[in-house]
């Protein structure tokens, strides 16, 4: 069955009225209503399942509109936060704070595993500006190799998502085999300044989430932007009929290049801000499981609206606290009935259900009054009905006032 | 343009592909002159789609040489045969369904083809005038802001008639553009195909053959890989081998 009705593809402006409408709630969400209610601790988990927004809206681009399904988006997410968690575990390792390791000024982790000189690849992230530039350049360039390596090979469909699913699974694996310089199994943790700066303290927090915000409206404005140029519109085309747009002379492979190279960047950012708002990054961040349920993440917003992805983010996490809490054995089960449940029942995810009931609600409520209000049908045609929105077209086209 | 034969657009000599031992195509010679309408029958299974799929690209050959104005395009990737001006037609409709007419004809618009050159892509007027002018062309004017998937069977085969005129390119390639149509949507596809070929090179496969008739300067006839006759229609007709082939089958 192949589903019509997504609303991607508006023909004028940058945002519809709905998509206006639905980003100003989000923002208003984000930056006012939940720092005001929220007591740090738990804005700190907001902050958190928000780095997972992140992953989702990257997801959007990839699945959603190229139809390219990772399975292994923790893979980036986890190379953006290795990168940030080495630069400040690096800056909590000066040679006073590990004076009583055998080896004093390196990573306390390296110390117990009988590494005795910090690693030549962890010497740049002293710096950083250059853990800046590598916490997305890393992972873009790690997306370009599996890129070039299968699209350009015509590796596509579930065949890229197992091969995905794998990668996800060898990081794993490599980062807990290679302790002495990984962290192994726990990961890094112990984080503390970032140049100087207590992010520990309640106000950092609160800075950090502020800046996570304004990070994440930064990547949904580029994910808009791309969606809404020619390259979003032959994502889609690509996604249909790969072989119609191959012959209208486009590279196929390069744009689906892109579009997972951007997808990996956004996943990144999300796994840097997460370092720096949870204070550790682990290789349970990284593998299967993890990359699995940011696909969940995305399917349950909507994987063809981006501020969807951001409340599946949000909606699915602060379930899983709640349940995990009250069933931690019963969650992974839940979890998978829920993406069960919406792959079945709603394709399009809350997006969808909002675009079907919620969205076009305005419309109907106003035309509702008008028949008991007009008994004679000599002044009906007087009295002009509000544009209907026709079938088939975005339901933004309906005013909302 | 400086190419071993002016009077050719495309030369294909010994062509042929291989599947597992079977030859789909087998040393096939083919020569298509400028604004040639050549149409290629045969019986089912004789190669004909296949002859296509080699030209642009779509299927590797196993050996041979297909020439197109000076350039090999056995080793060029598809997009770049694309850019070189071959366009191609699929057999069943391919439109991009959740788009619009207008989008659809949008992506074919010959600008833009890198990524960053599609991020940039802007809808100018110019562009604007040019879908408008081949959506009069292909009977859409009225649909441009319709989902594709909502068009009729014939409409859609229009609409990827339509995308393949705004790229423009010199050799055009339709792979039975008329099949599964009505009577009416057949007679208006030959007045629309008529109209396009008029300055460019076409090959055409077509079982129908009243409307092979209609537009074909010249006829090849498959059988089994391989060229069975080539002439004009009333020469084909008249071929012993080819009615043995027709009667045969």
């Amino acid at each position: 069955m192949r589903d019509t009705t997504l609303a991607a593809s508006p023909t004028r402006g940058f945002l519809t009225r709905t998509e206006l409408a639905g980003a100003a709630i989000l923002a208003i969400l984000i930056f006012l209503v939940l720092p005001a209610i929220l007591d740090p601790f738990r804005l700190n988990l907001y902050g958190k399942y928000l780095t997972y927004a992140f992953v989702a809206v990257g997801l959007v681009l990839c699945w959603g509109a190229g139809g390219i399904l990772s399975l292994g988006q923790g893979v980036f997410f986890g190379l953006g936060g290795y990168c940030m968690a080495m630069f400040l575990k690096l800056e909590a390792s000066t040679p006073e704070a590990t004076a009583i390791q055998s080896t004093p000024g390196i990573p306390d982790f390296m110390d117990w595993n009988q590494v005795t000189a910090l690693p030549w690849w962890w010497e740049p992230f002293h710096s950083l500006t250059f853990t800046l530039v590598a916490v997305v350049a890393v992972p873009v360039a790690f997306a370009f190799v599996i890129g070039m390596a299968m699209f350009r090979r015509r590796v596509g469909g579930v065949y890229f998502s197992i091969i995905t699913q794998a990668i996800a699974a060898i990081l794993t694996i490599l980062i807990i085999g290679q302790q002495g310089y990984t962290g192994g199994v726990n990961g890094i943790t112990d984080l503390r300044t970032l140049k100087g700066w207590d992010i520990r303290t309640d106000d950092a927090k609160e800075v950090l989430y502020l800046v996570n915000g304004v990070l994440l409206f930064a990547c949904l404005g580029i994910a808009q932007f791309i969606r809404r140029s020619k390259a979003g519109r032959l994502l889609i085309a690509m996604r249909d009929r790969e072989d119609r747009v191959r012959f209208s002379g486009y590279d196929v492979a390069a744009f689906k290049i892109f579009v997972f190279c951007v997808g990996a960047a956004f996943a990144a950012i999300g796994g840097a801000m997460f370092t720096l708002q949870v204070g550790f990054m682990s290789p349970s961040f990284v593998g299967i499981v993890p990359s699995i349920e940011m696909v969940i993440f995305c399917a349950v917003g909507g994987r063809h609206s981006i501020l969807g992805a951001v409340w599946g983010a949000l909606l699915v996490n602060l379930a899983k606290t709640g349940f995990s809490e009250s069933f931690p054995e019963l969650w992974q089960f839940g979890l998978g009935g829920l993406f069960i449940a919406v792959v079945l029942f709603f394709p399009e995810g809350l997006a969808g259900l909002w675009n079907r009931h919620v969205a076009p609600l305005p419309a109907r409520l106003r035309r509702r009054p008008v028949p008991p209000q007009v008994p004679s049908p000599a002044a009906a045609p007087k009295k002009p009905m509000p544009p209907a929105s026709p079938a088939g077209t975005s339901p933004a086209a309906a005013p909302a006032e | 343009m400086s190419i071993e034969n002016p009077r050719l657009i495309l030369s294909v000599e010994d062509l042929t592909v291989s599947f597992d031992g079977f030859k789909a195509v087998d040393g096939l010679n083919l020569y298509i002159a400028p604004n040639e309408c050549r149409v290629i029958i045969g019986p089912n299974g004789a190669g004909k789609t296949t002859v296509l799929d080699l030209i642009c690209g779509r299927t590797r050959a196993t050996s041979g040489s297909v020439e197109f104005k000076g350039m090999e395009l056995l080793k060029m990737r598809e997009d770049q045969i694309v850019h070189a001006g071959v366009g191609r037609k699929f057999q069943t409709p391919s439109v991009y369904e959740d788009l619009t007419v207008f989008e659809n004809l949008e992506i074919s618009y010959p600008r833009g083809y890198s990524v960053f050159g599609a991020l940039a892509f802007r809808r100018t007027a110019e562009v604007r005038e040019r879908i408008e002018e081949v959506a009069e062309v292909i009977f859409l004017s009225d649909h441009l802001d319709q989902k594709s998937a909502h068009l009729s069977h014939g409409q859609k085969q229009w609409l990827e008639i339509g995308m393949l005129l705004i790229q423009d390119p010199q050799l055009l390639m339709l792979d039975e553009p008329v099949a599964g149509m009505s009577v009416a949507e057949r007679v208006k596809t030959a007045e629309l195909l008529n109209r396009i070929i008029a300055d460019r090179s076409v090959i055409v496969v077509e079982h129908d053959m009243k409307f092979v008739e209609e537009i074909a300067t010249r006829v090849t006839v498959l059988h089994r890989g391989k060229l069975l006759a080539e002439g004009s229609m009333a020469h084909v007709q008249a071929d012993p081998d080819v009615i043995e082939v027709y009667l045969g089958h």
